[in-house]
């Protein structure tokens, strides 16, 4: 049996090396492939990030997985063909900008992270341990990638638009990507920061809206609705686009595109539990934890 | 300002101050920004537009957006000073300011503009007597609050230079200069204005030349007052304090605040532990009622007169 010290789990997070020369090398093989090559080798990245939230999540015994799942797609679609980053220097200081704002699907995040070699996949039995650096939520201190810390709703596109207007202010060509959950619309902060990315014309900002239409408890539709959900962007100056969120090939359509004078809003149409059939659409997989039989059939589903 | 003010008050409004100087820090380092919620007449900020257009980033009014957005610029390299009234930017903020700027470690200047009841007549909405409370209990956030215009510009230096996150406030009430020539600032550290061995005065910001002519008036009761500015308020500048404690054996702490988790709860919680002596905390008890600044501070007790007979009483003790 695998024993794990206190100090192991505390130990600070560092690049793997190996894993960010995978990332490149791919990265580097996207440059001249089809879209449906670059479709196909997506898919397979996520279904690998799934199966390593689903394990992270047994491990821990806690986390988001419905949500997890509804944007991993969003995630290796950005990680793996739009953002220019270099998971070796997460500090480079012309790198694209990606905030998580729904900062609970933090264990989508760490799994895509590690995928890139931010740092070591290994570390994701680590999650939301006593002094992990993974902690529950998103934390710039301790992980490489993480670019503020998110956890309270209604924070990430208020921090990307100061992104933003510092890339516009400093005419550097660096973008910046905010993925935001529908539920968390409901927090007002969001539209005091959609009113002023329209009014600074902040093309370089693209806010993706994990759109699978559950909150904690409830329907979106059911506790205080969003609908109509494009017009609202519309209104607020934003240009809009609603794709299929698990399309690998409309992800990186819309969110490669160059970018315009208005900030863009992509409502990403997505399933919570994606994946995972007998997760899919239910309320209560907000942050259920699997039995180990569902452990086990739900790996099974992810293997296919 | 009302009549009554101008006359019965110092000299200077702090926040002349810091713009002047922000100005000037600005010449000589393009990160800085101002951000503010619309506030660029009453942050003082009207000449630093005219100068730098860019760079005042003005949200409107949406105190949450402000400082997310404060704490984006830093992530893009921008030292932000964020300049609001500090009712509005230490409440309608705080979960902002605790999670975007201080959790995430953002060097970005919160400036609560016109704090305490520095808008005495508009009421308990527009007071800003909770800042301190507030502030004090997120993280490793220092909390600042200089006593004149010389202290405001030392304060926004030292922050300024220390790439932390940092709040400060910023004066509108008209004070004397209190300052010793060629004084500095530096986190955690306190200075003594006055020495003296019967019982210590520790005053912030708008309380300091108060507790000074307080000092002066016990002087003449027999009583020898020692005064110290304890204008970073956290972290605290544990070992002058507690000199003081052991020294004079009993403590005054005077601010324009409400006087639970303040200075006053600051110095309680370190002498209580390492060196219990009696002690006054003189500040503000909850709601202020309507009225100016002047006449709130007096109806509080908030004056050399109301320091030097809660000193008095206690050195009769």
């Amino acid at each position: 049996m695998q024993t794990t010290s206190a100090s192991d789990v505390a130990a600070p997070l560092v690049t793997d090396e190996v894993a960010a020369a995978a990332w490149r090398e791919r990265r580097g093989q996207f440059d001249g492939a089809t879209t449906e090559q670059m479709v196909a080798a997506l898919g397979a990245i996520s279904t690998r990030i799934r199966r390593h939230i689903l394990e992270t999540i047994d491990t821990a015994g806690l986390g988001h997985v419905g949500g997890d799942m509804s944007v991993t797609d969003i995630l290796v679609a950005l990680f793996n063909g739009v953002l220019r980053i270099d998971p070796t220097q997460p500090a480079w200081p012309e790198r694209d900008r990606f905030i998580l704002s729904k900062g609970h699907c933090a264990a989508a995040l760490y799994a895509t992270l590690a995928d890139c070699g931010f740092f070591p996949a290994d570390r994701l039995r680590h999650f939301a341990g006593n002094l992990s650096p993974l902690n529950g939520h998103p934390n710039r201190r301790k992980i490489p990638g993480v670019e503020t810390n998110t956890g309270p709703l209604g924070h990430g596109l208020p921090v990307a638009v100061g992104i933003a207007t510092a890339a516009q202010l400093s005419r550097q060509g660096l973008r910046t990507f905010v993925v935001l959950g529908d539920g968390e619309l409901q927090e007002g902060s969001n539209w005091e920061a959609a009113m002023y990315a329209a009014q600074r014309r902040l093309g370089g900002l693209t806010a993706i809206v994990d759109r699978n239409r559950l909150q904690q408890g409830a329907g979106v539709a059911d506790t205080n609705d969003l609908e109509p959900l494009p017009d609202k962007w519309r209104a607020f100056g934003w240009e809009v686009h609603v794709i299929d969120g698990h399309s690998h090939a409309e992800l990186l359509a819309t969110l490669s595109a160059p970018a315009g004078e208005r900030p863009r809003a992509v409502i990403a149409n997505t399933i919570k539990g994606k994946g995972i059939s007998f997760m899919e659409n239910g309320v209560e997989w907000h942050h259920k934890v699997p039995s180990a039989a569902q452990y086990e059939a739900a790996l099974k589903e992810l293997a296919r | 300002m009302s009549r009554e003010e101008s006359s019965a008050a110092g000299s200077f409004d702090c926040r002349q101050a810091f713009a002047d100087e922000l100005a000037a820090m600005a010449r000589e380092d393009s990160r800085i920004l101002a951000v503010c919620n619309d506030s660029v007449g009453s942050s003082n900020l009207i000449n630093f537009r005219k100068e730098f257009p860019d760079r005042v980033i003005n949200v409107g009014i949406a105190e949450q957006n402000m400082v997310g957005v404060a704490a984006g610029l830093a992530n893009g390299g921008y030292l932000p000073f964020v300049c609001a009234a500090s009712p509005f930017l230490t409440g309608r903020a705080l979960e902002q300011i605790k999670a975007d700027v201080v959790y995430s470690d953002f060097p970005v200047v919160l400036c609560g503009m016109s704090p305490g009841m520095a808008y005495g007549e508009l009421g308990p909405t527009h007071h800003s007597i909770e800042d301190l409370a507030w502030m004090r209990a997120i993280g490793d956030l220092p909390v600042i609050v200089p006593a004149d215009p010389q202290e405001t510009r030392a304060v926004m230096r030292c922050v300024a230079a220390s790439g932390k996150p940092a709040f400060m406030r910023v004066g509108r009430f008209k004070v004397p200069a209190v300052s010793p020539q060629g004084q500095g600032f530096e986190l955690g550290k306190a200075v003594t204005l006055r020495e003296g061995r019967d019982v210590t005065l520790i005053a912030i910001g708008t309380m300091v030349s108060r507790a000074l002519d307080a000092a002066a008036q016990l002087a003449g009761r027999g009583i020898d007052a020692r005064v110290i500015n304890a204008a970073s308020v956290k972290p605290l500048d544990d070992e002058l304090v507690l000199a003081a404690a052991r020294e004079t054996g009993r403590i005054v702490t005077v601010e324009e605040a409400i006087v639970t988790g303040g200075l006053g709860s600051a110095v309680a919680e370190l002498v209580a532990q390492h060196h219990p002596v009696p002690m006054r905390i003189l500040g503000v008890p909850g709601f202020a009622p309507t009225g100016t600044t002047q006449f709130l501070l007096e109806h509080f007790g908030l004056t050399a007169d109301g320091i030097a007979e809660a000193a008095h009483a206690l050195a009769d003790q």
